[in-house]
């Protein structure tokens, strides 16, 4: 009779290798490591970008340079020598695309592996996609659908050219170019994303989607959207991603800034699948993230984020609740296995009156990893009848993880009303031992127990995304246990 | 059906039984009872294949195959159910869905198909209803916030779903006023045919009121001391177990 105990568990997590470590072999056109000005200036003139541009990003470079790497985080790594990184890779391709026989045959093949052909995507769950691989968007579908609406959904630096009158109101409206040290290399060195723009009282017809790809061993990718909801409209915005296997570190660095204008509701989900290092903590994406989002009048911000990738994740999605009435939410699951750290989070900032947040976070800690919640509820002075409801919930698998929370509340404003709830748990031998009994071997077992700890984020995925995200939840925590 | 020849079990080196035998037949009930102590949860515990425990000696054994190479998820496709005493709380996860999974990893590992979600809910609604279930428990989280009646009626509707050949109910009855436990017992005896048998782990001799027993066992430390009739039950009710030791 095998005993298979929590040791046993534990050991078969740690094994778990990452399923989606391949590499695909496409020519690229990269620039020598390494960051100065001429860098920034290069980079522009690569996008054709106007002269306004290459000002804003040699503004934020300079901030930059000014900037010290913050520290505060509860995660330990390795610095990366932002000078022995290139700033630039895109695929070689062929200049138009209308169809995918166009596309790159061995991009197609990575797409497949992911089990995300464009085409499956495109019959049969109605979803967009703007696909950024190493930093330049290859093929934008459903764009007629959009047109008709007056949808404004392409890569960022085709919006540059085409609607710069909007990019150059709202970039760096939410997230200014000093905000941050990632933030403001970012600004300084994006290389390509996503542009949103939904026109007044319009509803986005279907959920508008990006998938973000690192695939250059040692090009940092620093990712760019801006995502603006005009008056009394809607959309449903999903970003989900994974990463080939390296062995050195991979600097990653987005800024996402959310605009919703009165009476505009905007739902914004990620599913995060950076490759994770191995099993001994070598390798692994470093994942340095800035989103936030800026709510007028009776506007709503949803976050919603799977994150189960990256050797170190550092991310905070944030609203900003500046219109009275209006309404931000943050859903979150965070797994971490081996060696990998999390630390993340929301800020809700409520500035106007009536103004609710609420904030649901789930970690699971596997392995020898660390994961902390760390949130910040802040009511302002003149914010009146401000209410928010937090719940932080822990899960650990074995002894060696830990889980953290560091809830920060400053309230300036006697009317508020802040619950804060939070729980530890573990996964037990007793519960395995109830659902073996009942038929249901270990891994199963886990994926049940973690799934229904989650339940509460998962609900608030659209559906086709809550499906592939339980997927990544047992791809991420299971092993092939005997 | 089922034999436990000379059976002993250990935890932590500490030897709980001491050389147990048992056979059960198909269409038999049998109730084993015994004073705190005596090993009553851990039979029910090694039959199931608990690993907790160490089998030191002795087999158990399942239409002529020992059970003692088996993992429990393995020993429950074979028709072993265990209605726990103190049954398991899994947040987040329904009555419905955990019991889906049971039910459709036991029919895999039987080389059958599974089953459909419209035949799985229509499944579901008959069970509940022959157990008088209410249907707004079936998408209540599993054993979460259940009063002790609930969870007991749970075990049951779960054991009605998997249809086992060997049913080990630990102590069913515990912490159940009259009325649940009437409800309860009535669920097992509506459950119960010539093809499949009962094995009743119980303290006292109320639940055998409700569910009549083929054979009564007293277990004293870690064996079994005396075999009889219901008629065992009423004596020990009478008398005790001190007479026994």
């Amino acid at each position: 009779m095998n005993k298979f105990t929590e040791d046993d568990l534990k050991k078969d997590l740690e094994n778990k290798e990452y399923e989606y470590g391949f590499y695909t072999d496409i020519e690229a056109d990269k620039f020598p490591v390494g960051l100065n000005e001429e860098v920034v200036i290069a980079i522009s003139k690569k996008k054709k970008e106007p002269e306004w541009m290459t000002e804003w990003r040699l503004d934020a470079f300079r901030i930059w340079k000014e900037m010290e790497e913050p520290d505060w985080a509860n995660v330990t790594y390795k610095k990366p020598s932002f000078q022995d990184i290139s700033y630039y890779s895109a695929p070689i391709q062929k200049p138009k695309l209308d169809s995918l026989d166009q596309v790159d045959p061995e991009l197609l093949k990575t797409f497949d592996k992911l089990g995300i052909s464009i085409d499956e995507q495109k019959r049969l769950s109605n979803v967009a996609i703007d696909i950024v691989v190493d930093s330049v968007s290859v093929a934008t579908t459903f764009k007629k659908t959009l047109n008709e609406k007056g949808i404004i959904f392409m890569p960022i630096s085709e919006a540059i050219q085409e609607h710069p009158e909007l990019v150059k109101k709202y970039l760096g409206t939410i997230v200014p170019k000093g905000d941050n040290f990632y933030a403001a290399l970012n600004s300084a060195v994006f290389s390509d994303g996503s542009f949103c723009y939904i026109p007044k009282g319009v509803t986005c017809p279907m959920e508008l989607s990006t998938y973000f790809r690192i695939n250059e061993g040692g090009t940092g990718q620093f990712e760019r959207t801006l995502l603006v909801a005009d008056k009394g409209s809607y959309v449903s915005y999903l970003e989900g991603c994974t990463a080939p296997q390296r062995d050195e570190n991979q600097l990653h660095a987005a800024v996402v800034e959310l605009i919703a204008l009165d009476d505009a509701e905007i739902k914004y989900s990620t599913v995060q699948n950076w490759y994770p290092g191995n099993a001994e903590g070598k390798g692994g994406v470093f994942n340095f993230v800035t989103k936030r989002g800026l709510c007028e009048k009776n506007a709503k911000i949803s976050w919603t984020q799977v994150e189960t990738g990256s050797a170190i994740t550092w991310k905070y999605p944030s609203c900003i609740l500046k219109g009275d009435n209006s309404v931000g939410e943050f859903y979150s699951i965070a797994v971490t296995n081996n060696y990998q750290q999390a630390d993340t989070g929301t800020k809700m900032i409520h500035l106007g009156n009536n103004t609710k947040s609420t904030i649901i976070s789930k970690g699971i800690s596997a392995g020898k990893s660390q994961n902390s919640y760390r949130g910040l509820v802040q009511v302002g002075k003149r914010a009146k009848n401000a209410r928010n409801f937090s719940q932080c919930d822990s899960l650990l698998m074995g002894d060696l993880c830990g889980a953290h929370t560091f809830p920060y509340i400053e309230c300036k404003n006697k009317t508020a009303q802040i619950e804060h709830e939070a729980t530890t748990s573990k996964i037990g031998e007793d519960q395995l031992f109830y659902c073996n009994q009942r038929g249901i071997n270990t891994e199963k077992a886990i994926a049940l127990i973690v799934n229904g700890f989650g339940k509460d984020v998962l609900n608030k995925l659209p559906m086709e995304f809550a499906v592939e995200a339980q997927k990544l939840l047992e791809i991420s925590l299971e092993g092939s246990v005997g | 059906m089922l034999q436990v020849k000379n059976l002993h079990a250990s935890i932590n080196n500490k030897e709980i039984l001491r050389g147990i035998n048992l056979e059960i037949k198909a269409g038999e009930v049998h109730a084993i009872m015994g004073p705190n102590g005596s090993g009553k949860s851990t039979l029910s515990a090694v039959i199931a294949g608990n690993e907790t425990y160490e089998v030191t000696e002795g087999d158990v054994i399942l239409d002529n195959k020992s059970l003692l190479e088996f993992a429990p998820e393995e020993r429950a496709h074979k028709g072993i159910f265990l209605s726990f005493q103190y049954p398991i709380e899994i947040p987040g996860v329904t009555v419905t869905n955990f019991i889906k999974t049971a039910v459709n990893e036991t029919r895999k590992a039987n080389g059958l198909e599974e089953l459909s979600a419209k035949d799985m809910l229509k499944l579901i609604r008959a069970k509940a209803d022959l157990l008088e279930l209410d249907r707004k428990f079936l998408s209540r989280s599993l054993n979460e916030g259940f009063s002790g009646g609930e969870k007991k009626r749970n075990e049951i509707f779960q054991m009605a779903m998997l249809e086992p050949k060997l049913a080990i109910l630990d102590e069913t009855d515990s912490g159940l006023d009259i009325d649940a436990m009437k409800v309860v017992a009535n669920g097992v005896n509506k459950l119960k045919n010539k093809d499949n048998a009962v094995l009743l782990i119980t303290h006292y001799q109320r639940l055998l009121d409700y569910i009549t027993p083929d054979f009564v066992h007293v277990l004293y430390n870690g064996k079994i001391v005396k075999s009889g009739g219901k008629e065992l039950a009423l004596e020990l009710e009478k008398k005790g177990y001190d007479w026994l030791k």
